[in-house]
């Protein structure tokens, strides 16, 4: 099925999130949506799923205007949409999960879960998604969870499919995976909206790549485009990828983590993991989401309690202290999620710089605050770190997420620090906010600080590791040294691999004998650059 | 440069979830919209419960009755009765809550809004400590209990020891705060350490309270007289003296005490103890974030444990107002439903001090315009019940005030005409 939106406009107050959109969709071809963060690739499609009115503008499919009254018409008109946030019913089935929402009845109304699964295993086995019917949810990588959501689209007739970040929560190898069924979804026919902010992605897959921003079509580009262009159309700059940064020059302090175990009821979340980081290096611990690297973090600071094992910090052990003593220690925090445990969204800006350090001089004298110092303080870490903001007293949750990041940094950076633990310090943020994120981290760990990154971005581990642990199922399954990283070594497959659970030495054999897609593509574009 | 082979990083990371979105209708959610209200929201919800007390006044009156049976007829006559009865009810209620300008003389005129004072004095203290308890993310519903507490304490210190003045009522109303803030302790530290439910063990502890006092009012020197119903009165000095002194007043019959200077007090204090101190800045931390609050090396649980002393504390001053008076003495029914008016106090003051301290004056204003009421028309007092219970309702309830004055939803993403859409589309 042909789609074509038209002029598509939607405002939310002030904000124009879209704005007179146009973008065609041929039958049978892979579209890539290529933006920011905030760009307006979401809202356009929940535009186009019927969940939001368009202000103004026309959706044509096969060349006939429809309007959506909810998602409802749009599944009807043969729209599916995987969102990023599966939204799927752990304790379920796939033939359960497949037919909610459309439940085939027998006679007498009686639900028919045999159509369902039988449904299930005709187009598994159409398209090769090797997916069993009866396996529960909740026991399903997020992978396999990911098929049972293009299943449930396709088995309502979907003949336009709405991928919302749709590798976000895979590892490269699903990745390829999902590659691989987006190509014989489009060989059958089915068109394929793909959005993303990745640029690899994109280029290994699309057929076509309109990139928004600001809520504007800013262009098309072909899968040929080079990386550094369609970041720079993305953006409106040239932008710079890499991180400058010096070798590491090492000092004596260090942050050193032995056995250290933490259990989530009975089973360890994080299990016996070693390591240690000296003062001017980045250790960037690797991993998809849930592999236990979010609990390690906490661990350091004391928010979750270590069931054996220990972390020194310089010498003096951490476990045991409050998470109070541990930040009067000289300990850094950029907690994974800004908005749960980085901010008080009703807190003012000036409030949320200090956060941790409201009881001490010179915010504090005794019990009573000192608001205006409080103030100044915030005037001066605001202009420090580039925080654009009409007020330091307006409430936090004004702030775009970039620059709540930026609040959240310059309140961690604005005592001197023995070591800085940062999860997914740029997570949601824009590449301005990422440089700006980056260099300052960069600068915190030439100052001497031992740094801790956890990311599940490869591309951020890379460019800001010296080096890299990666975690998978609690435990560290290798360090690599990040110097080392490049096509005859460390490769961005090695590490895939690695976060898939394959020891380090298996991985590197592996990847040697396996182009995965990602990299192949890589190489094709790269080729074709040379030319 | 070793760099130059290291990939350039994507510009945007990946997963851009948003906050794990916590349950709306989660408690604490709901009690930080409730605090985060609007204060139109509570002038229009007043306005509201007086309207529907407006109607039910008419409803109940014997003259409106007789007419409603004509009301086709003649509904001149329904309608004058209805506003007779309306009007003369709410005339009465204003006699004597503010100002009676009936009164013979001056000092009889002013006495209402006296008594407004000294009614508003208890709830204000109480409400003030559930404010409090609000704004840390605490629905504290033992005021009632802490209430009783406060009162057994201070009234043993005034009736059992014989002091020197100040010093006597010192001591009496610091003896009130602590039994509250015991009372506040317990569920506190039972939240911090076993994570137990603040309403529930509140709540029990409420009943635990109403039984202990009627133990205690039959133990030895609470129970002097004999029928375990009153202890003696408090010594005369360890009573709060009158606001309005005799030598000011010739035949001074004004309650007013200095009790209600203490509610101005702890109001100023709460003030600065919420928007001045450190504590307040982890009270307001904890009951907006406390992932971040714990984050941030707060420790949640002191906080707790705190905030419910603190609560406790307030709660227990309010019932140094119903001891400490003139010839008072403690018995079973001290807090009266103090305790329970003081959520409703809190709530309409969106558990901001002032507005707690305002809506703790409009309670006892209604309070003591009520009792006139009854006394001189024929409308029940209950009346000033149900025009409570209204306000609680819609204050709990702002989308349905907000219906009724088809007032925009601050929360709402702007609508759209649904119709241009559509046009557009054709």
């Amino acid at each position: 099925m042909k789609l074509e939106l038209r002029g598509i406009t939607k405002t939310f107050g002030p904000l124009v999130a879209n704005d007179h959109i146009d973008l065609v969709v041929e039958q049978g071809e892979i579209h890539a949506l290529l933006g920011e963060n905030g760009a307006g690739k979401s809202t356009l499609m929940n535009v186009l799923y019927g969940l939001y009115d368009p202000d103004d503008g026309q959706i044509l499919l096969d060349d006939k205007p429809v309007t959506f009254e909810g998602p409802g018409d749009a599944v009807r008109a043969g729209i599916g949409m995987v969102h990023q946030h599966f939204m799927l019913v752990p304790v379920f089935t796939v033939a359960e999960s497949v037919a909610l929402g459309y439940e085939p009845a027998g006679p007498g109304g009686i639900l028919d879960l045999g159509a369902a699964r039988r449904k299930v295993e005709e187009i598994s086995e159409r398209f090769g998604f090797h997916v069993d019917p009866d396996a529960l949810i909740e026991e399903l990588p997020v992978g396999v969870q990911q098929r049972v959501e293009i299943i449930k689209a396709l088995s309502r007739d979907a003949r336009i499919l709405i991928l919302d970040e749709p590798t976000a929560v895979l590892t490269p190898q699903e990745t390829d995976e999902l590659i691989k069924i987006m190509g014989e979804l489009k060989a059958a026919g089915t068109s394929i909206v793909f959005i993303t902010h990745k640029l690899r992605e994109v280029r290994a897959i699309a057929d076509r790549i309109t990139v928004i921003r600001r809520g504007k079509v800013v262009g098309e580009a072909s899968p040929e485009s080079t990386e550094t262009e369609l970041a720079s159309l993305m953006v409106g700059r040239s932008v710079n990828l890499a991180v400058d940064k010096t070798p590491a020059e090492l000092r004596d302090n260090e942050l050193v983590v032995s056995d250290l175990t933490v259990l989530s009821g009975s089973t360890p979340v994080v299990d016996r993991v070693s390591f240690s980081v000296q003062g001017g290096e980045i250790l960037a611990i690797a991993g998809v989401q849930g592999n236990g690297q979010t609990e390690l973090a906490e661990v350091i600071l004391g928010i979750d309690e270590a069931a054996a094992g220990s972390v020194t910090l310089d010498g003096k052990e951490l476990l045991g202290m409050s998470v109070r003593e541990r930040l009067r220690a000289g300990i850094g925090f950029v907690p994974e999620d800004r908005s749960t445990d980085g901010v008080v969204s009703s807190f003012s800006i000036a409030e949320n710089l200090i956060l941790d350090l409201y009881d001490t001089e010179p915010f504090a004298r005794g019990v009573s605050m000192n608001l205006g110092k409080v103030a100044e303080n915030a005037e001066f870490r605001t202009q420090e770190f580039d925080v654009r903001l009409t007020d330091i007293q307006d409430p936090i949750s004004t702030l775009s997420g970039g620059n709540a990041q930026k609040v959240v940094l310059a309140r961690e950076m604005s005592r001197p620090l023995r070591l800085l633990v940062a999860s997914q310090p740029t997570r949601g943020l824009d590449v301005g906010s990422i440089e700006f994120v980056h260099k300052r981290i960069v600068a915190e760990r030439d100052n001497g600080t031992p740094v801790v990154i956890v990311s599940t971005e490869l591309d951020e581990v890379l460019a800001l590791a010296d080096r890299v642990a990666v975690m998978y199922r609690g435990r560290i399954v290798g360090i690599v040294d990040a110097r080392e990283a490049g096509p005859a070594g460390i490769n961005r497959d090695v590490l895939g691999l690695m976060m898939a659970g394959v020891p380090l030495e298996d991985a590197v054999q592996q990847a040697a004998g396996h182009q995965s897609t990602l990299a192949s593509a890589d190489a094709a574009a790269d080729g074709k650059d040379l030319t | 440069m070793t760099e130059s082979t290291t990939p350039a990083p994507e510009p945007t990371p990946a997963a851009t979830s948003p906050a794990p979105e916590e349950d709306p209708r989660s408690g604490a959610a709901i009690l930080r919209k409730i605090v985060g209200g609007d204060v139109v929201i509570s002038f229009l919800a007043i306005i509201i419960a007086l309207v529907i007390g407006g109607v039910l006044i008419a409803f109940a009156d014997e003259d409106v009755a007789d007419t409603i049976t004509y009301v086709f007829a003649r509904p001149t006559d329904f309608l004058g009765a209805a506003w007779t009865a309306v009007s003369d009810a709410y005339i009465a209620m204003f006699r004597g809550a503010i100002f009676d300008f009936q009164a013979d003389t001056f000092n009889r005129a002013v006495r209402p809004i006296t008594e407004s004072m000294t009614f508003a004095t208890p709830l204000i203290l109480a409400a003030l400590g559930v404010a409090v308890g609000f704004r840390a993310g605490l629905f504290n519903i033992g005021a009632q209990g802490q209430i009783i507490l406060g009162g057994i304490i201070a009234a043993y210190i005034g009736f059992a020891f014989s002091l020197p003045p100040v010093l006597h009522l010192f001591l009496a109303i610091l003896g009130g705060a602590l039994g509250g803030a015991l009372w506040g302790f317990i569920p506190g530290i039972l939240k911090a350490r076993t994570g137990a439910n603040e309403v529930i063990v509140t709540i029990m502890l409420n009943w635990i309270a109403v039984y202990l006092i009627a133990y205690v009012l039959t133990l030895g020197k609470f129970n002097a007289s004999g029928t375990g119903l009153r202890s003696p009165q408090v010594g005369p000095n360890a009573a709060y003296p009158p606001l309005i002194p005799d030598f000011l007043v010739p035949g001074n019959t004004f309650r007013l005490h200095w009790g209600f200077v203490v509610a101005i007090l702890a109001t100023v204090f709460v003030w600065w103890l919420l928007e001045r101190s450190t504590i307040g800045f982890e009270i307001r931390a904890a009951g907006a974030n406390p992932h971040a609050a714990r984050t941030a090396g707060m420790s949640v649980g002191r906080i707790t444990v705190l905030t419910l002393v603190i609560a406790g504390a307030l709660a227990g001053l309010a019932a140094t107002s119903q001891v400490l008076i003139d010839r008072g003495s403690l018995t079973a029914g001290v807090a009266a439903t103090y305790g329970f008016d003081a959520i409703t106090v809190a709530l309409l003051g969106r558990s901001r001090p002032l507005g707690t301290f305002l809506a703790g004056l409009l309670f006892g204003a209604l309070q003591a315009g009520g009792t006139l009421m009854q006394s001189v028309t024929s409308t029940p007092i209950d009346i000033v019940f149900v025009v409570q219970s209204v306000i609680v309702l819609l204050i709990a309830a702002p989308p349905l005030v907000r219906a009724i004055f088809r007032l925009p939803d601050p929360d709402a993403p702007p609508k759209r005409a649904r119709a241009a859409a559509k046009e557009a589309a054709a």
